[in-house]
């Protein structure tokens, strides 16, 4: 049930809104939960090698928005490139953090299996991995801090220990561009610094990653670039020139009744009054 | 009665197969959280397995397969559907399409009566009994595809065990990784009608959902890793399965009666039996291993409160060296077991010493042990004396349940907390020394 019409437009036409060179670049998308618009007319691109952070208030679409990019909830309308590919061919390049709470932690599984699985994507169907994939969920432990908590079941982790648990298994992805859903969230200070300095680290390799991020405080220590959202991208650029108190007004004021109202007629289905 | 291996071991062979099969899929159903899901498939799939009979007047297994999976993702678009537009939530959608779907079945068996070979009463629990006199007369059919059906999710879950773990923990980063997270879960859901429909035959619909979800809930409790999980699942099913035909061939001898139990009910009662058992053994999180943990935690505390108790003794006195008689001790914590083994313990671990008068007094390391819970007592009563306007007697019994659960690091923030740790609001000194790093 899309939203609206498809646009019939050839898929080398698509291609011509986009850079090849930029990790991701998305093109006039709106994404729609039951009809109902959450996203409108999303359109970015990153810069290789930057962290950006995605702010905005509760309910601004941020986890959409990473979802849609990784084909999670399909688009109503339209078109993503990562390197100038559509995902479904780029998949080894993007590594993904999803948010702590998606997770069942009763699940009986230790922390090295957890890591091991940011493996499955380069061992084939009903292979299972081998001892080097192990040795680099391993190194990717070590790296976040966690190697003697390898063989613990992870209900039994911290919040903050589950979350480096999480990045390990996106360093061990071995991606070019990363998503990450609030890896900061509820994490003490220590993993908080530990996790800034996994960032710094990503980047120093060339690695572009998207942080959903909540803490406007520490919005301009972090990140180079930051996307300001709130159903719309009300402005996005180098965090120095965009992070500003008066587009921060603009996505926080609640001056989008008219955004709401649109939505909420699709989603009726009528005109308004019916 | 007497054991006939070769109907009761047919018989055996077949709950066994049944229950190891419904086991294994059963296992990654809980996972999910998704058990309803499975009693859902296993009633709902009845009508499918009527219709397929009535068209093919057989019970070959390729129809029951084709029946099963049209009416199991029936159930699946049909529970979206009810939860979408009937504003309800997913469990009571699924409620609504497997009862009906169940009853519209029943309806259609009276209808194939007339065709084929059928019996509703046997889709409760079975037709176990027919196995056993079919034994005498070749390989029953039953036993033939329950064999297929239990090989055939044996497979899966050894050949897709990679997959099927990635998708049920994070199927959202499975997708990105490649593994379709909704077509591993639709193979399963196909998997588990399949294995409700064959099993149905042989050992009814309660058997099923009781096998599919309560080996691997037992399981669960026993182990937190899913190979381990998934080989205890299995060897429930299959002990259940055995020890329900021993107890059935025994149940007459030993109640004196004529009449012999359900196998599959008796296999239910067993799964159900271990399961039980599960909840009071199970390491950390069994009732069992609860209670030793308060226990101990008890004796732990009484132990601390000795140890204050002689603290506070010699304090008041100013002496050092003053003995507590014991008697007053039991006057103040009684004489019950818990008392008696505390002032053992404290014995044992040299905190306290016996004097020639019959008296207590602190250690050197009995001493240290008391002087910091004191510490944290006085600190949290200063502590809560800073921050609220409670009257100096309010202070005490709070600080007394605290002490016994403040550690270094809370210690450490009190005293930073709390403008003058000398004294307490009380007026009596608050023990010197570091924290430690202990137990």
């Amino acid at each position: 049930m899309n939203l609206l019409p498809k646009q019939r437009r050839l898929p080398e036409a698509a291609d011509q809104h986009h850079d090849p060179r930029a990790p991701i670049s998305i093109h006039d998308m709106t994404v729609a939960y039951h009809r109902r618009p959450v996203l409108w007319d999303i359109d970015f691109a990153a810069e290789e090698g930057r962290l950006i952070g995605i702010v905005g208030p509760n309910g601004a679409g941020k986890s959409t928005l990473i979802k849609a990019c990784l084909d999670l909830i399909p688009k109503a309308s339209g078109s993503i490139r990562i390197y100038g590919q559509p995902y479904k061919k780029q998949r080894q390049l993007v590594g993904y953090v999803p948010q702590r709470e998606s997770i069942d932690w009763e699940f009986p599984i230790n922390a090295l299996d957890v890591v091991t699985m940011g493996t499955y994507g380069k061992i084939a169907w009903c292979l299972p991995p081998r001892k080097k994939h192990r040795a680099a969920a391993y190194e990717a432990l070590e790296k976040v801090g966690m190697a003697e908590y390898a063989h613990r079941q992870i209900s039994r982790l911290s919040g903050g220990q589950q979350q480096r648990v999480f990045l390990a298994r996106a360093l061990v992805q071995d991606a070019q561009l990363y998503l990450m859903d609030e890896p900061f969230a509820g994490v003490d200070a220590a993993t908080e610094s530990a996790i800034i300095a996994l960032l710094k680290d990503l980047k120093a390799r060339g690695r572009t990653v998207l942080v959903v991020h909540h803490d406007l405080q520490t919005v301009k220590s972090y990140f180079d670039d930051v996307i300001l959202l709130n159903m719309r991208i009300v402005a996005s650029g180098p965090t120095a020139t965009t992070f500003t108190e008066e587009n921060l007004r603009t996505t926080y004021g609640g001056k989008l009744t008219l955004l709401v109202e649109a939505a909420e007629a699709i989603a009726r289905g009528g005109k308004e009054g019916v | 009665m007497t054991w006939s291996w070769q109907g009761d071991g047919t018989v055996v062979l077949v709950a066994m197969l049944a229950g190891c099969a419904c086991a294994l899929v059963g296992s990654f159903l809980v996972l999910r959280r998704m058990s309803l899901m499975g009693d859902a498939i296993s009633h709902a799939v009845l009508p499918g397995l009527v219709v397929a009979f009535l068209v093919t007047h057989s019970r070959g297994i390729g129809a029951m397969l084709v029946g099963a999976v049209v009416v199991g993702i029936l159930t699946a678009l049909l529970t979206q559907v009810i939860a979408r537009y009937g504003k309800v939530e997913e469990g009571a959608a699924m409620g609504v399409v497997f009862t009906i779907l169940f009853a519209i079945g029943l309806v259609l068996i009276r209808q194939a009566t007339d065709h084929v070979d059928l019996d509703p009463s046997c889709v409760l629990y079975g037709n176990i009994a027919h196995i056993y006199a079919d034994a005498f007369h070749g390989t029953p059919v039953a036993l033939k595809n329950l064999a297929i059906v239990f090989a055939l999710n044996l497979f899966f879950v050894t050949a897709f065990y990679k997959e099927l773990k990635v998708s049920a923990f994070d199927p959202a980063l499975s997708s990105t990784l490649g593994i379709n997270a909704n077509l591993m879960h639709y193979a399963l859901m196909i998997l588990v009608a399949l294995t409700a429909v064959v099993s149905f035959e042989a050992v009814g619909s309660i058997l099923v959902i009781a096998m599919l979800i309560v080996p691997p809930v037992t399981a669960y409790l026993l182990t937190d890793r899913l190979g381990v999980l998934l080989f205890l699942s299995v060897v429930f099913a299959a002990a259940s399965a055995l020890l329900s035909q021993l107890a059935v061939i025994a149940f007459p001898v030993w109640f004196n009666t004529p009449v012999q139990p359900d196998t599959s009910a008796m296999m239910t009662v067993f799964a159900g039996f271990f399961l039980m058992v599960a909840i009071v053994v199970a390491p950390t999180r069994g009732l069992a291993s609860k209670a030793w943990q308060h226990l101990a935690l008890r004796a732990q505390i009484r132990r601390e409160d000795i140890l204050g108790v002689l603290y506070r003794f010699r304090e008041n006195l100013g002496d050092a060296a003053a003995a507590m008689p014991t008697a007053d001790l039991r006057r103040i914590f009684g004489h019950g077991l818990l008392t008696r083994y505390a002032l053992q313990s404290l014995r044992r671990r040299r905190l306290t010493s016996t004097t020639d008068g019959n008296g207590l007094i602190l250690t050197e390391k009995g001493l240290n042990r008391a002087e910091r819970l004191i510490r944290s007592h006085r600190l949290w009563e200063s502590y809560v004396a800073q921050y609220s306007d409670l009257p100096l007697d309010h202070l005490h019994e709070p600080a007394e349940r605290v002490e016994h659960f403040i550690g270094p690091r809370l210690e450490t923030a009190l005293r930073e907390e709390v403008a003058d740790p000398q004294a307490d609001p009380h007026g009596r000194s608050i023990p010197s020394g570091q924290p430690e790093k202990n137990d």
